[in-house]
């Protein structure tokens, strides 16, 4: 699974976030894993739902996270991400940078045919770079694009690109899908790629599925490629049914009408322990690429005093805010990254539940007294404020009760209202309507977040929306964000976590676990800390278990 | 009556113009622009170029009579354009493939609502306040009152779940392909009756309570009571003399509810996973894909003239009263 974008708000994100980080499927990963001896068969059927229709087969012009999904399986890209999210060659065997991080090389795998026989070469690379900045090529991932000064192809199978300035991404950008040349240069030329055929059936990629069919609103058939450079795929076709709703998806699979899906906190702990189920699936854990947290205005004289929000995060118990909204399937945050990924730092300042610690600060701030109703005044002021989130959210709801009962021990009073997504967004968060907010963030694969964070980015349709800015942070985002060297960018992102949690501009609450289950006829599967998918294609169901013979 | 339905036919052009005008601008008001929708809500630079670049793609950026006058001449033409959904298909092939699930639907549906609502109604009519009549009556208001999705689930757990009789969602089964001809009848025929069952379910309602009403005030008509001075059959009178009559409010409503056939439920298709027109309308709307919400609307539109005239027309022929003050009327 390929997920170049940077950030994405949390309403996406909950249906991206597959990449994920290793879990304690304790009894799962003996069971579901290969059994020690057993040669991997080759068939059978593995069954996927979507809730969404995909929108089309070319991922690249595309923005749903079906579509993404199945491009993954049709497409591949110069580099993928191993079990624990480490860059790997895919159609690329090996890179180089040259020391200023500006010249960066691959070296193309030789026996990569597409799905139509044609051999893959660097001409397809360019090609699909080409597309990328195509400026009638409706795209998304543009951006990532536009640090490239020039790409060449020597020789079949060397590709060289030139950076107009050291860019983070670069290689990771290089994870994109790759387009053949020979089908669909001409519709690029005429900025037509979305009307393409190959866009509505018979795409070719160079993945390791190829196309089967697609009967819009219904399914999405694909089948082994034979051909394919890492060796043909076990598990002979998958199939992904589009059911809209969640609740028929968990009763088709109680009925093991589907073969996987991901279930709510409440379904995983409540609705499928009894016997049956635990026999036909197995269940898997760990946290989704996506954080729950509690933003305030710092525009608000009130927030824009450190010793408030560090009182706050004090105030608020993430363990029974995750027991209590999540039944216990989640994980504190402490920064904005996931634990387990390199760019997370383990070694921040927290804020363990402590009422007298809360209070000290508050004091501190000029908070001392309280009002009749046991309120916390200053210079006459109450201190009360308005906490939104986005309706059809009930998690969020939640947490936002929970919130408001811990800051009422502490004597302020918190006023919750529940708005309607696209108005929220519209009518407070954009024009800076608001005291507090609890939402969510999505996060990518890079660590870059300077969309986030950066004092540069807080127009209304910019997403640092609570106005934070610090020079320090700045200057770690912007060196951050151009080097080619993890280790050395390891460091600009430990020290921008350090300062965030001693800043608490947000209070980062908690990671929601994914919480996928799978068929336990399919073997193969190893949770990572990048979650169950990465070695999809080891995947396979012994001969004897076996359910779909037909095709 | 020819001339009429003529005219009537006439004056629709116009009529549909004005429908098809306002449509157009009231979906243009609607907040967001499909280059939002496909971007995302926070949007990051790159996005905001995409959704420029989609604003001229799609003529978006041109004042809104522009945009009409353009969609309005390509329309003249059975043009109905390209859907703004990313796969840019076009408007009449994705309606054409999803009108045949929803037509077979409707359709099955409402022959069975006629077929248990004309009795019922007759014989709760007949035998007001009869036990039948009280029973059906609280089975009728249980079945209006019965939210869909919640039936369906119950449906879908007893039958798809604890019983496996059948299927839960979807039209086919997956081996679909390799079952002989008549096993493939009967599995797609499988896969249908649980969402009948639930579409019906509450329509029967309306409709009996409908026929029940139009009964009762039949019957009590001077001329049902000559009948059967006549000395004819109870079953004559009620089946031939008053049934007729009767019937005839219900063929208006029955008229009015021909364009819905096309409209599929939303929430019937989305439980059992049918992908019909209800759903497509529903997605188009959120994506702001402005050509297939055009489209669905030109075509229901037309529709519900057609069914008006239709109506209209029906009424002479089975009401001889109307028939004869046409005639009258144009001399």
């Amino acid at each position: 699974m390929k997920l170049p974008l940077a950030v994405v708000p949390l309403a996406l994100a909950a249906a991206l976030a597959l990449a994920a980080c290793g879990g304690e499927a304790d009894s799962a990963v003996e069971q579901g894993s290969a059994r020690p001896g057993e040669k991997p068969a080759y068939g059978d059927t593995f069954i996927e739902s979507l809730t969404g229709n995909i929108s089309g087969l070319i991922p690249n012009v595309l923005s749903d996270s079906a579509s993404f999904e199945i491009g993954s399986m049709l497409y591949s890209g110069l580099i993928t991400r191993d079990k624990d999210l480490n860059i790997i060659g895919e159609l690329a065997e090996s890179w180089t940078f040259s020391q200023d991080c500006l010249d960066l090389t691959f070296n193309l795998r030789r026996n990569v045919r597409w799905h139509d026989g044609r051999p893959f070469t660097a001409a397809d690379v360019v090609f699909t770079y080409e597309t990328m900045i195509h400026p009638k090529t409706p795209t998304a991932y543009r951006e990532d694009f536009k640090a490239v000064a020039e790409v060449a192809a020597p020789d079949p199978y060397t590709l060289r690109v030139r950076y107009k300035q050291p860019y983070a991404k670069a290689l990771q950008s290089w994870g994109l899908w790759m387009l053949p040349r020979h089908l669909l240069e001409s519709y690029v030329r005429e900025g037509r790629l979305r009307e393409a055929p190959q866009n509505r059936s018979n795409p070719v990629g160079t993945g390791a599925y190829r196309f089967g069919e697609w009967k819009p609103g219904e399914k999405v058939v694909l089948v082994a490629n034979p051909d394919y450079f890492e060796g043909r795929p076990h598990l002979g076709r998958v199939v992904y049914r589009i059911i809209p709703s969640q609740a028929t998806i968990f009763l088709e699979l109680k009925a093991k009408g589907v073969d996987a899906a991901g279930l709510t906190a409440l379904q995983f702990k409540r609705q499928t322990e009894y016997p049956a189920f635990r026999k036909a699936y197995h269940k898997y854990e760990y946290p989704a690429n996506a954080y729950t947290y509690l933003g305030f205005n710092l525009k608000d004289p009130r927030f824009a005093d450190r010793r408030v929000r560090q009182a706050i995060a004090h105030a608020i118990n993430k363990r029974e805010l995750i027991d209590g909204v999540l039944l216990g399937l989640g994980r504190e945050a402490t920064g904005p990254y996931k634990p387990g990924t390199w760019a997370h730092n383990p070694d921040v300042p927290t804020y363990p539940y402590d009422m007298a610690k809360a209070r000290a600060l508050l004091a501190a701030a000029g908070w001392t007294e309280t009002n009749a109703d046991g309120v916390l005044v200053r210079n006459d002021q109450p201190f009360t404020f308005e906490l939104l989130t986005n309706q059809g959210n009930d998690e969020r709801k939640k947490v936002a009760e929970i919130v408001q009962a811990s800051l009422k021990e502490l004597g302020i009073q918190v006023d919750i209202r529940v708005i309607e997504w696209a108005s929220l967004l519209k009518e407070y968060i954009k024009k800076r309507r608001f005291e507090a907010i609890i939402l969510g963030w999505g996060i990518g694969l890079d660590p870059d977040q300077y969309e986030i964070w950066h004092s540069s980015k807080t127009g209304p349709d910019e997403l640092n929306h609570i106005s934070y800015a610090n020079p320090e942070v700045d200057a770690l985002l912007e060196q951050g964000r151009t080097s080619c060297r993890q280790a050395e960018r390891k460091k600009f992102y430990d020290r921008l976590q350090t300062i965030l949690a001693e800043d608490q501009p947000i209070v980062f609450l908690y990671f929601r676990d994914a919480l996928p289950v799978v068929s336990s006829r399919v073997r193969g599967i190893v949770p990572a800390p990048s979650g169950i998918r990465y070695n999809f294609n080891e995947w396979y169901v012994p001969t004897h278990l076996q359910r779909y013979t037909a095709g | 009556m020819l001339r009429y339905a003529l005219r009537r036919l006439l004056l629709a052009v116009p009529l549909l113009i004005g429908i098809t005008f306002v449509s157009f601008i009231v979906i243009h008001l609607a907040p967001g622009t499909p280059g939002e929708v496909q971007t995302g809500d926070l949007s990051i630079q790159s996005d905001r170029d995409v959704q420029k670049l989609l604003m001229e793609l799609y003529d978006l950026d041109k004042p809104l009579h522009v945009q009409y006058a353009k969609w309005l001449t390509r329309l003249v033409r059975f043009d109905f354009g390209r859907s703004f959904s990313p796969d840019a298909r076009p408007v009449l092939q994705k309606i054409g493939e999803r009108l045949p699930i929803t037509l077979l639907l409707n359709v099955v549906e409402m022959l069975i609502i006629i077929a248990l609502a004309v009795p019922i109604g007759v014989l709760s009519a007949t035998r007001q306040y009869s036990m039948f009549d009280k029973v059906t009556t609280v089975f009728v208001f249980v079945g209006f009152a019965t939210p869909d999705f919640w039936l369906a689930l119950l449906l879908m757990i007893l039958f798809g779940v604890q019983l496996g009789w059948l299927p839960i969602s979807g039209l086919r089964s997956l081996n679909w392909e390799y079952l002989s001809f008549w096993r493939q009848q009967g599995d797609f025929a499988s896969h249908l009756v649980l969402p009948i069952i639930v579409a019906t379910f509450g329509g029967l309602a309306g409709f009996s309570r409908y026929m029940r009403q139009s009964m009762l005030e039949v019957i009590r008509q001077d001329y049902v009571q000559s009948a059967r001075a006549k000395g004819l059959a109870e079953r004559v009178v009620i089946g031939k003399h008053a049934l007729r009559n009767a019937m005839l409010p219900i063929v208006t409503v029955l008229g009015l509810s021909l364009p819905g056939l096309i409209g599929g439920s939303v929430i019937v298709e989305s439980i059992f996973a049918i992908p019909g027109m209800g759903q497509l309308m529903v997605q188009a709307v959120f994506e702001r894909d402005y050509p297939v919400i055009m489209g669905n609307l030109v075509i229901v539109a037309t529709l519900t003239l057609g069914a008006n005239l239709l109506a209209d027309v029906t009424y002479g022929l089975v009401d001889p009263r109307i028939r004869v003050g046409a005639r009258r009327g144009r001399r």
